[in-house]
């Protein structure tokens, strides 16, 4: 248990240093771009591929039922709202979580067993601001953009399945999709993920940047990162989506 | 602060441990302009750990670190930004950023902390590079250079700067007699080309007694002997005068 405290107060300390860094000029805007294309570039087939793959089971699941209760027209309505509201964002966090979040702690940790980090503070460069922000401030920025590629992946992967076994047409299977889908079924849970990836970022650079392990340090760092990142990414869903319902009561479906 | 007037590098009573490892146990010495110090020692004696203390990557328990009238224990992290931009630091494994190329290993710290043109940089850098012979090498990346071209170009980003200290930790550890060598002459040239004190932490006492105009030898922590090699030599410590006399 004590344990557990400390760890909660190192890491709200290392992320109360995240925020206060990164609103201190000189703001790491180059870094920061180049640490989105290089998020961005890993994740995007990761997450477009299995946004498709989980459109078109989804699809397969629900349409017999709906069928059943003489719903199939719902099939687009259902799918997109599913992806919008919850599956994409969480999907997509949790994806990321394991894609990036692992590469972020093994990558700082390896430079902190490597002398690397010791090297940019001797060159008189800030390594928190040089390597952490950016790092979290690129998952913040990129991980909506990734959660919408999720989310049309995932629409796309539903049209497949369905005009397979329907051949209903694509202009129809999309007016249909967004017919019940409201601006906060949308901007919300996308917004959310900011806070998700805020939480892969922070977690996994605090895994990484504070081993003192060396080597072995590397693999502990991208482990922890992972399932760190990824329990405290359900458990903040939790809280997003009752925070969600309380200021846009109209998205509670 | 006596000590601290007159050196360009100065430990005072300085203690650090590790958990329950006392590494340094009340270190003394102070370093003259444009003086060569070689720090010698057996493993885990607290030779790096010397050299991390006077960057300021660690913090002593106990007694201060002088870096001409700055104690580097003291600073915050303003203070410690100027202090260092007095000191190069040759990393044992070179310590570059992997993910850079040599260039633009070079080119960081240039482009944030110096006012230079990209020309200028462009310069800087051929001239550095061309110092440790490594200029047709500046698009490769670290991982594809060999054990001494990585302790060149560490030392050529050490040196990038115009440092008034360098500081070098093994800078001829895991490399052949002739690499070797080459190392301790860019030293030796740095030392007559521009003045530069040096601190040298290693285990190579021949190219040590090339390069040093003075020796430091810890054991288990403590200083036990400091000055020129004639008087290492005739220390009272047998550990100080058979690591000198192991060439």
């Amino acid at each position: 248990m004590l344990k557990l405290m400390g760890f909660i107060g190192k890491l709200s300390l290392f992320t109360a240093r995240v925020i206060i860094d990164g609103v201190r000029p000189p703001i790491e805007g180059a870094q920061i771009v180049r640490q989105m294309s290089e998020i961005g570039s890993k994740s995007l087939p990761l997450v477009a591929a299995a946004g498709f793959a989980l459109g078109t089971v989804m699809t397969l699941h629900t349409r017999n039922t709906l069928i059943t209760f003489g719903a199939g027209a719902m099939i687009p309505t259902v799918q997109a709202l599913a992806f919008f509201v919850e599956i994409g964002p969480l999907v997509a966090g949790l994806l990321v979580a394991g894609r990036v979040g692992s590469g972020i702690g093994a990558v700082l940790a390896n430079m902190r067993a490597t002398e690397q980090i010791d090297g940019i503070e001797s060159l008189s460069i800030d390594s928190f601001k040089f390597l952490v922000v950016p790092r979290v401030f690129a998952c913040v920025l990129t991980l909506p953009i990734l959660t919408l590629f999720m989310d049309f992946a995932g629409l796309a992967g539903g049209y497949l399945s369905e005009f397979a076994s329907s051949k209903i047409p694509f202009a129809l299977y999309i007016r249909r999709a967004f017919a019940n889908l409201e601006w906060a079924n949308f901007i919300a849970p996308t917004a959310k993920t900011a806070v998700f990836g805020f939480i892969i970022g922070a977690v996994s650079a605090y895994y990484g940047y504070t081993t003192n392990q060396g080597s072995q340090g590397v693999g502990h760092a991208s482990t922890n990162s992972v399932v760190a990142s990824s329990l405290l990414i359900i458990l903040a869903d939790v809280l997003l989506v009752k925070c969600i319902f309380f200021v846009f009561p109209e998205s509670a479906l | 602060m006596s000590l601290a007037t007159s050196g360009v590098v100065t430990f005072d009573h300085v203690f650090k441990a590790f958990g329950p490892k006392q590494v340094l146990r009340d270190v003394s010495f102070q370093v003259q302009p444009g003086e060569t110090l070689c720090i010698l020692g057996r493993s885990g004696t607290g030779k790096s750990v010397t050299l991390k203390l006077l960057m300021a990557l660690l913090k002593p328990d106990q007694g201060s670190i002088w870096v001409q009238r700055d104690d580097v224990t003291r600073l915050g992290e303003k203070g410690l930004s100027k202090v260092r931009r007095k000191m190069g630091f040759l990393f044992q494994d070179a310590a570059l950023f992997d993910s850079l190329t040599l260039y633009e290993n070079l080119a960081l710290p240039l482009e944030r902390l110096t006012e230079k043109t990209e020309e200028e940089i462009d310069a800087a850098i051929d001239s550095v590079l061309a110092n440790v012979g490594l200029r047709g090498d500046k698009a490769k990346m670290p991982g594809e250079l060999s054990g001494g071209m990585r302790k060149r170009a560490g030392l050529a980003r050490a040196l990038v700067l115009e440092p008034e200290i360098l500081l070098a930790d093994e800078p001829s550890s895991g490399l052949d007699r002739i690499t070797a060598s080459e190392i301790d002459e860019l030293l030796l040239r740095q030392k007559a080309d521009r003045g530069t004190t040096i601190l040298v932490v290693t285990h190579d006492v021949h190219g040590a007694r090339r390069v040093g105009d003075c020796f430091a030898v810890l054991d288990k922590g403590e200083l036990i002997a400091f000055g020129p090699a004639a008087t290492i030599e005739r220390s009272e410590h047998e550990t100080a005068r058979r690591l000198i006399s192991e060439a």
